[in-house]
């Protein structure tokens, strides 16, 4: 499936906090689900979420089966400096996914 | 998503429909007059309208971006993409969906905006059609839903009547298990609270949508099956003539309201 | 009720066992006191033998749920965030989903705040637990009990 979805402001001042907000699709399916035939339908997830700012790490997230579906994670950062915010996501069965968003700070 | 677990909800809201429309007297099946047409939206609690209301919250735009990614991508042996032929969406799809489900001239039948899509699929671009409720399907149906947030619905056109009578007929005829009519709950018992839920009007506005009980997006023929099964009703084929009808009734049924796609709903 | 109207008590009865089939409380339940010996244990595998005070962190979730599948959870901590004073890490619990952890996250004095949202599944009606994780290797802690009338497919039913 296509890109994640990111909302980071495209300028901001300088030390100001400032609201990140990401959703990314994925099931999620928690492994204690089972078919109609009774077999266990093997866990599926994302397990770890991290956010760098020009290169520096500045969020990071364990996910467990308890995080709904299409997981969406807002946190705030301290605009320091013009540049770019990278996050990844890895999980389950070798997955991972990149996006980034540009920060201008004035 | 397994069956059983939608089914969950629907057998809890049957029961609670029973108890109700056994209590209630006998069915007047009025329709509702236009001033007090209701989107379930306006059920929602506030928490979630706000992730259907906010772009960065609605998981919904998740298809959005996948069917803009779909709309520029070539396709078939025609090997031309949506964009080669509609160029922007954003202009060329402005308002499609508010009058979709729409009379095709070629076939003499009501199409619903998936159905068109995928006769672009087969006829423009040469590729085999898309499957019913899977990601590329609803994602283009998505997109091009979005193009008309806002927009009013226009089912004002008179080629469809034949659709209309025939959605309508099945709308107000009891069927399945349950001897119950779609019409019983949405047409005369909309705004009871039955379990602490109250029964929506059943508008087709925010389709294809995000509901949390799918934990996925899905069209409005998926709420149709759903519905039926609570009522112990076969439910027909994705893509049957049926659903088409009941598309273009509820949408008659909705004149005038504006689109919201992508909504959410619990 | 009639059965002209077409809704025995058949099939009412049909329809209400399907309903104890899944595991919607109608009931308004209150959770139990004791903590699961399994969040026990997950909560001391991040706070280890520290003592976990009450304050400073708030928990926020919805009083009444429409969904246990998706659940707006946001926990906010009271801290300057600074180098000196800052919050680590903020760890979610749960008392009856099958596993206790929900989410634990890792900032530091360049989040400028301590808030942070996300959406869980809460399989029933049950406390939730909000712990932070201080720079001076203090914890806090926040707990809600929240009330779903459907709850999330953790397990299927
Ligand atoms: C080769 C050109 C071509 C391609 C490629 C094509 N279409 Fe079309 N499309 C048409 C034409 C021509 C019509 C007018 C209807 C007709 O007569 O078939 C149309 C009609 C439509 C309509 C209905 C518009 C209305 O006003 O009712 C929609 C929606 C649509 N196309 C979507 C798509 C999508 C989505 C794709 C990509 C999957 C696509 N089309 C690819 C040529 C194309
Ligand atoms: C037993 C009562 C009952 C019957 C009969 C019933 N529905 Fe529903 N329907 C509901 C409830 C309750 C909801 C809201 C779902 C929820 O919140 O889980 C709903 C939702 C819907 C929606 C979604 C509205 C939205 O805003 O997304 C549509 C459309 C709909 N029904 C159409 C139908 C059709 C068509 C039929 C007949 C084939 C039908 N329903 C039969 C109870 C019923």
């Amino acid at each position: 499936m296509a890109r994640p979805l990111i909302n980071v402001p495209a300028t901001a001042k300088r030390g100001e906090v400032v609201a990140i907000r990401t959703l990314i699709s994925h099931p999620m399916e928690s492994g204690f689900r089972h078919t109609s035939t009774g077999e266990r339908i093997a866990r599926d997830i994302v397990t770890g979420f991290v956010a760098t700012y020009n290169g520096e790490e500045i969020f990071r997230a364990t996910l467990f089966p308890a995080i709904a579906a299409n997981p969406f994670i807002t946190f705030h950062t301290v605009a320091t400096e013009s540049g770019t915010i990278e996050f990844r996501w890895t999980g389950d069965n070798g997955y991972s996914a990149n996006e980034q968003a540009k920060i201008t700070v004035v | 998503m397994r069956e059983g677990v939608i089914s969950r909800r629907a057998a809890r809201l049957l029961l609670a429909a029973c108890i109700a429309l056994g209590a209630l007297p006998p069915s007047s099946q009025a329709e509702i007059p236009a001033a007090e047409r209701r989107s379930s939206y306006e059920l929602m609690s506030a928490e979630t309208k706000a992730m259907q209301d906010e772009d960065s919250a609605n998981p919904g735009m998740l298809w959005v971006l996948d069917g803009e990614a779909l709309w520029n991508r070539r396709a078939g042996e025609a090997d031309r993409s949506c964009a080669d032929c509609h160029d922007a969406a954003p202009q060329s799809m402005r308002g499609v969906a508010a009058r979709y489900p729409a009379f095709d001239e070629k076939r003499g039948t009501a199409v619903d905006l998936q159905g068109r899509i995928n006769l672009c699929r087969t006829e423009q671009q040469k590729a085999p059609p898309l499957a019913f409720e899977r990601q590329e399907l609803l994602a283009l149906t998505t997109y091009v839903g979005r193009q008309s947030r806002g927009l009013p619905i226009d089912a004002s056109d008179p080629r469809l009547d034949p659709a209309v009578e025939t959605g309508r007929e099945i709308f107000t005829r009891r069927q399945g298990q349950l001897n119950l009519a779609c019409a019983q709950c949405h047409d005369d018992n909309w705004g009871q609270k039955l379990a602490g839920i109250v029964m929506p009007q059943a508008h087709p506005t925010g389709y294809p949508l995000y509901r949390l009980e799918w934990q996925t997006l899905g069209s409005l023929q998926r709420r149709l099956r759903n519905c039926l099964i609570g009522m112990r009703a076969e439910p027909y084929g994705y893509g049957s003539a049926e659903y088409v009808a009941i598309e273009a009734f509820l949408m008659r049924r909705a004149h005038g309201m504006p689109i919201e796609t992508p909504a959410v709903r619990p | 009720m009639t059965t002209q109207e077409g809704l025995s008590r058949r099939d009412m009865l049909k329809a209400g066992a399907t309903l104890t089939l899944g595991s919607v409380g109608l009931a308004i339940a209150r959770p139990s006191q004791a903590m699961p010996a399994t969040m026990k244990e997950a909560i001391a595998e991040v706070t280890g033998l520290a003592e976990i005070k009450r304050g400073r962190v708030k928990l926020d979730i919805p009083p009444l749920v429409e969904n246990g599948n998706t659940v707006p959870c946001t926990v906010s901590v009271e801290s300057p965030m600074t180098a000196e004073d800052h919050v680590k890490a903020i760890h979610v619990f749960s008392e009856k989903n099958p596993q206790p952890n929900v989410i634990s996250v890792h900032l530091g004095p360049r989040a400028g705040r301590a808030v942070v949202s996300t959406r869980i599944r809460l399989a029933d009606t049950q406390t939730v637990m909000a712990i932070a994780e201080m720079s001076d290797g203090s914890f806090w802690s926040d707990r809600l009990d929240v009330l779903i009338t459907l709850g999330a497919c953790l397990e299927d039913s």
